[in-house]
């Protein structure tokens, strides 16, 4: 898996948990909270469905590393392929 | 003492039958019933009122997705009377408006849901939602609707059975006297028609209603086959103010409420107490100052199950058998049991004959049960009257919490 299709399952879940947002136009460099509003609950949401959908374990320490569409794809992507 | 003044100056509302006070209103003259059968997780079709409104119309999507249904609800009504009331609201100081609404039970709906969700996941609860606990806690429905408004006075609900939509009124009927706050939102909502406990316990009971041909007539109290409630979902919020608020600002006032009591039959968990109702019915009087022979309508709390129903119409024949000039009627024969909205909406839906001095009936009686026979009692057809301006309404629930308010035709 590439990390644009990675980037592109983070915005479909995105666009799950956050309806009212427009994920068209996200800068990949830019954090995802200065672009939409979306709240710690949010990102638990993330979290949550990353879990749900695709067995990815994110541990509270790295969620950090969700905080741009960049950082989610090059964080996430060695653990899709690990799967 | 001298107490405030305190009036009705809005309504919001969501029924099974209207989604606005003349949508309902007109239903409820022309003996429409609105139940439908929905397919109730473990338990297949049951009997139940559902509401229509957009919930889309006051919340974004996200708000939907996070919140819970008896929130939205709640949200729906609130707005709806915020914009009744005709109040300038942007520019009302939001510290000083309060929020009570009344529930019957709350979070039963999410609870299950969850554990229904991570059935799917082998009962791991790291599945479990972070949403949960602001879900359930006992004031979401109050909470959801600060969030949505921006208001930031107090906000809590009243947890009082089936009498809650009554209590959220008496509280803040309370707040206003005591000068806590200066606008009140309150009412009562549920949503319980989510919740498949609800179902299954009322049925566990022998108390959750069925028809075996007309899904609209299975809610039928004092009629002689009646067989249980029927569950429904609703909301109803009222603004209310203190009269000199009111007539300062020159909101149109829709009634007053000049006499209200709550009391405990301390007997039973669910068989009511009709020696508690009649106390509970004449204490109200006494609070307003009135004869019984004076209030024109009883809204029945009546809920189509065998026993309840022949308790309440003892209370009321104790109070009221001999006053001929009161009449006596019952809204759930069209919505089902609205629950924690029960209360609430029921008034709502006679309010209006202080205007059109029409009294709604009770509907779907094919038999009169002997034991529900009062001479004043409205069946089936309207009944025009010369004047209607005093209403009590009833609102009972489990573990005997009694509740009776009276509200009166406003006259400065």
């Amino acid at each position: 898996m590439t990390e644009d299709q990675v980037k592109q399952i983070v915005i479909d879940i995105i666009n799950e948990i956050a309806p009212d947002e427009d994920t068209t136009d996200l800068k990949p460099e830019v954090n995802l909270r200065d672009q939409m509003d979306l709240d710690s609950m949010d990102f638990l949401d993330i979290v949550m469905e990353l879990r749900k959908q695709h067995g990815i374990e994110v541990p509270e320490e790295d969620y950090p590393q969700l905080a741009s569409l960049d950082s989610c794809g090059a964080y996430l992507t060695p653990m899709f392929n690990a799967k | 003492m001298q107490h405030s003044r305190i009036v009705i100056t809005g309504i919001g509302l969501t029924s099974p039958n209207g989604n606005t006070l003349e949508d309902y209103r007109k239903n409820l003259l022309e003996g429409v019933a609105r139940i439908q059968l929905i397919d109730m997780r473990y338990m297949g079709l049951v009997p139940a009122g559902v509401c229509d409104f957009d919930p889309k119309q006051y919340q974004t999507r996200k708000e939907l997705r996070v919140g819970t249904r008896a929130g939205s609800i709640a949200v729906f009504s609130a707005r709806e009377a915020i914009a009744s009331s005709g109040i300038d609201f942007e520019n009302f100081d939001k510290s000083r408006i309060g929020v009570y609404i009344g529930t019957t039970e709350h979070g039963n709906v999410e609870t299950e849901n969850e554990v229904y969700n991570i059935s799917k996941f082998d009962y791991d609860t790291k599945y479990w939602t972070h949403h949960h606990n602001p879900r359930t806690v006992a004031n979401n429905p109050a909470g959801e609707i600060t969030i949505n408004t921006g208001i930031t006075g107090p906000h809590y609900t009243i947890g009082a059975a089936c009498a809650a939509g009554n209590a959220g009124l008496i509280q803040a009927l309370q707040m206003l006297r005591l000068g806590e706050v200066d606008f009140a939102l309150a009412g009562g909502v549920s949503e319980s028609i989510q919740s498949f406990g609800i179902f299954a316990g009322f049925k566990s009971q022998g108390a959750l209603g069925r028809h075996d041909s007309d899904v609209n007539k299975t809610s039928r109290p004092f009629d002689k086959s009646r067989n249980g409630i029927v569950v429904s979902e609703g909301g109803c919020v009222y603004s209310l103010e203190r009269l000199e608020d009111a007539q300062a600002r020159g909101a149109t006032i829709l009634g007053e409420i000049i006499g209200y009591r709550i009391n405990s039959d301390a007997s039973d968990y669910v068989l009511p107490n009709p020696e508690r109702q009649a106390e509970c019915m004449h204490q109200a009087l006494a609070v307003a100052g009135i004869e019984a022979g004076e209030v024109d309508i009883v809204n029945t709390h009546a809920t189509s199950t065998p026993m309840g129903d022949i308790q309440e119409i003892k209370a009321i024949r104790e109070v009221f058998g001999s006053c001929p000039t009161t009449y006596i009627n019952n809204t759930k024969s069209y919505i089902g049991h609205c629950m924690g909205a029960a209360g609430a909406l029921e008034l709502a839906g006679n309010l209006p004959s202080f205007q059109d001095n029409i009294i709604h009936p009770t509907i779907n009686i094919e038999e009169l049960d002997p034991e529900c026979d009062l001479p004043n009692l409205v069946i089936n057809e309207p009944r025009k009257v010369d004047a209607v301006k005093v209403i009590l309404n009833n609102s009972f629930g489990m573990l005997g919490v009694n509740s009776a308010l009276i509200v009166k035709k406003f006259e400065d």
